[in-house]
């Protein structure tokens, strides 16, 4: 048998619209060989857990570029306790100043990857950290 | 982004130029290029003002008139935006160029679950007529011309915008104000959609109606191939999908019996600058021949000034870097001369910060002086379209123009504008171009400096503009406020009015227009149209 491939649910939450970098890292995941799954614009927090257990994804990967980030992630981690699906790896990219990424390190999330960085990071980042 | 391939051999000697459009440079350009292109004078270019406008629009370019300055701003509550406009203004911009937060923009009122975290963080909060009282206060709106960003709830905010005037005491036939307005982008690039694409266009549709009879200065629609170009498209793409929308546009209004003769010259464009110069400066003179070449040969439109492409060229925020960000003054600095070289009316750049968040006063001011100093101090104002018969710049647009057309055909082929973005077509060919750009970017084929090259060196610190999470409080009380104190009775009326035209199909602007004066919200005019249309269902293509 196979191994089972990664599933990753890449999720554009909030109001924010500019989805080219997420549609870029999801081919780029396809290419990597990961089974990705696009949520689309205008995801509410709740639609996002609820499709990544639905899905039953390996990864959550947020994008964000509004400025929202940590309201955001708050809200996501809050209740991925919540659901008890801490098991899947969080990671997000966007806009994120470098002040952030601590504050976000500690509510949980745990991947975080600015505009700019590499896809091999990115998918690189999942392999080796994804719950075997 | 945007910069073009190099193949170089192993002493560095470029041995090839590909441009993102697919164009290849030539080493060196001669009179024979012009003979190959079949290059004539007065059918190619023109004097300025003269069609088919290659050169310029005006006869007398930037010599008669200075360009428009228009820096996107807006953030936090009214109050804030008001300053800062006023600001840039006292540092002399001529225009303004207003900047929505999310839930505005999606149709959400501050107070909305839908709004938390978003109130006031990239643009400014507008829930009702109040807010624009604030925003716009001491401003000259028989004077000063606003662009408002905002598409999905543009025929909102252009009522809103009659309304704050007419209240003021300004005609509404003295105002002038360029929504954006552009829905079919919005789904291809920039996702701030709510309604499906057929109501959607209807919308703008009623807006080009209403301002061609009650708001003779505004200009109700500004395509904008800018963010398509941002989501990742070649320059040509970008020419060829705003030109093909603007099209779209124009056959909504002309099947309500009007002729495209007596609108279109009220149509506006947003385009987008950065990568490479001469691919930028070819690309806008292309535009504007084909823009009024196609209107004529289409629509039949002979009145000159209605086949004039005007509009806002403005730096984009993808040639920025997070990386080494002070290198972007000098990027914008370029951007900004490109705009220059093009003749653009009027412009705006992103500011070195905004790949991190939106503006600072210091970087907002910056963009503004690096306007200054081409126009008054480099010369750039002296003579019009400098570059005219430079045996390169005149192949190459003659080259873009071709790329221009093979693209629109390639859309015509896939049914259309509407039906190739219903479809996904233009969505899935916009997301190939970037990711093959990012692609190329991370394995060095294609150079961004300071990104893959250059890089040593510590990351330069940028003081960053804060979000003050009380602005949303603030918004929310003040809406509260406003429920509490506002005839409850008209607001109803006025939305059942609305109601009610939307449902016939009818214009909906003079009801918005009278929602707005009863100060009912953003979200409530917004919901009828929710109610009525549905919402927009997005495929999933990447």
């Amino acid at each position: 048998m196979g191994k089972r491939k990664i599933r990753v649910l890449l999720a554009k939450p909030g109001l924010d619209g500019h989805d080219r970098g997420a549609k870029v890292v999801a081919h780029a995941m396809r290419e990597a060989g990961m089974e990705v799954i696009y949520t689309g614009l205008h995801q509410t927090v709740p639609s996002i857990v609820n499709q990544a257990i639905q899905e039953d994804v390996d990864v959550i990967g947020l994008s964000i570029m509004s400025g929202a980030h940590i309201p955001i992630c708050k809200k996501l981690m809050g209740m991925i306790k919540e659901r008890d699906i801490g098991n899947k790896l969080v990671i997000v990219g966007g806009v994120i100043p470098n002040k952030d990424i601590p504050v976000l390190q500690d509510r949980g999330v745990n991947g975080i990857f600015p505009g700019g960085v590499h896809f091999d990071e990115i998918t690189t980042f999942i392999e080796e950290n994804v719950a075997k | 982004m945007g910069v073009a391939t190099y193949i170089k051999d192993e002493k560095d000697a470029i041995k090839e130029v590909i441009l993102q459009s697919g164009i290849k440079i030539k080493p060196v350009y001669t009179p024979e290029d012009l003979e190959r292109i079949g290059f004539d004078y007065d059918k190619d270019l023109a004097n300025p003002g003269e069609f088919p406008f290659t050169r310029a629009i005006h006869p007398m370019g930037f010599r008669s008139r200075n360009w428009t300055t228009r820096q996107y701003t807006g953030f936090g509550t009214p109050e804030e935006t008001n300053e800062r406009f006023k600001l840039m203004i006292s540092h002399g911009q001529t225009g303004l160029n207003v900047a929505f937060d999310l839930p505005t923009q999606m149709g959400y009122d501050s107070d909305d679950p839908m709004a938390e975290g978003e109130v006031g963080r990239v643009g400014m909060a507008v829930d009702s007529l109040k807010d624009f009282e604030i925003a716009f206060k001491d401003i000259q709106l028989n004077r000063i011309g606003s662009g408002l960003t905002i598409n999905a709830v543009a025929s909102i905010m252009l009522a809103m915008y009659q309304a704050v005037a007419e209240k003021f005491g300004y005609k509404k036939e003295e105002i002038s104000a360029t929504p954006q307005n552009d829905i079919l982008k919005e789904i291809v690039g920039r996702g701030a959609w709510i309604y499906p694409v057929e109501p959607a266009v209807r919308l703008i549709g009623d807006t080009i109606e209403y301002s061609m009879k009650e708001l003779p200065r505004c200009n109700p629609v500004s395509v904008a191939g800018y963010h398509i170009r941002e989501s990742g498209c070649t320059p040509a793409q970008e020419i060829s999908y705003a030109l093909m929308i603007a099209f779209a546009y124009i056959d909504n209004v002309v099947a309500r019996g009007f002729k495209a003769e007596e609108f279109v010259g009220r149509f506006s464009f947003n385009l987008n600058i950065y990568g490479n110069l001469w691919e930028t400066v070819a690309k806008f003179r292309a535009a504007r021949k084909l823009w009024a070449k196609l209107l004529r040969e289409r629509y039949d439109v002979q009145n000159k000034k209605a086949l004039f492409l005007r509009g806002i060229f403005g730096g984009g925020g993808s040639g920025m870097t997070k990386q080494q960000p002070e290198n972007n003054i000098m990027r914008g600095a370029y951007y900004a001369l490109a705009a220059a070289l093009s003749g653009a009316q009027t412009t705006a750049l992103c500011s070195f910060d905004e790949a991190y968040t939106i503006p600072t006063e210091r970087a907002a001011l910056l963009s503004l002086r690096t306007f200054q100093i081409l126009m008054d101090e480099i010369g750039l104002r002296d003579t019009v379209d400098p570059l005219a018969g430079s045996y390169f710049i005149e192949t190459l647009t003659k080259e873009m123009e071709d790329k221009i057309l093979e693209e629109m055909k390639k859309v015509e082929k896939a049914g259309g504008m509407v039906e190739a973005i219903s479809s996904g077509y233009v969505q899935r060919e916009v997301a190939k171009q970037a990711y093959e750009f990012e692609k190329n970017l991370q394995q060095g084929k294609v150079t961004k400096v300071g990104v893959n090259k250059y890089t040593e060196g510590v990351d330069m610190e940028v003081e960053l503009h804060e979000h003050n999470e009380e602005w949303a409080q603030l918004q929310i009380d003040r809406l509260k406020d406003l429920k509490r104190t506002r005839d409850n009775k008209a607001v109803n009326e006025s939305l059942k009015a609305l109601e009610k035209t939307a449902k016939e199909k009818k214009n909906v602007m003079p009801y918005l227009v009278e929602c707005c004066k009863c100060y009912a919200t953003v979200g409530e005019m917004a919901n009828v149209f929710r109610d009525v249309f549905g919402e927009y269902v997005e495929p999933s293509i990447f």
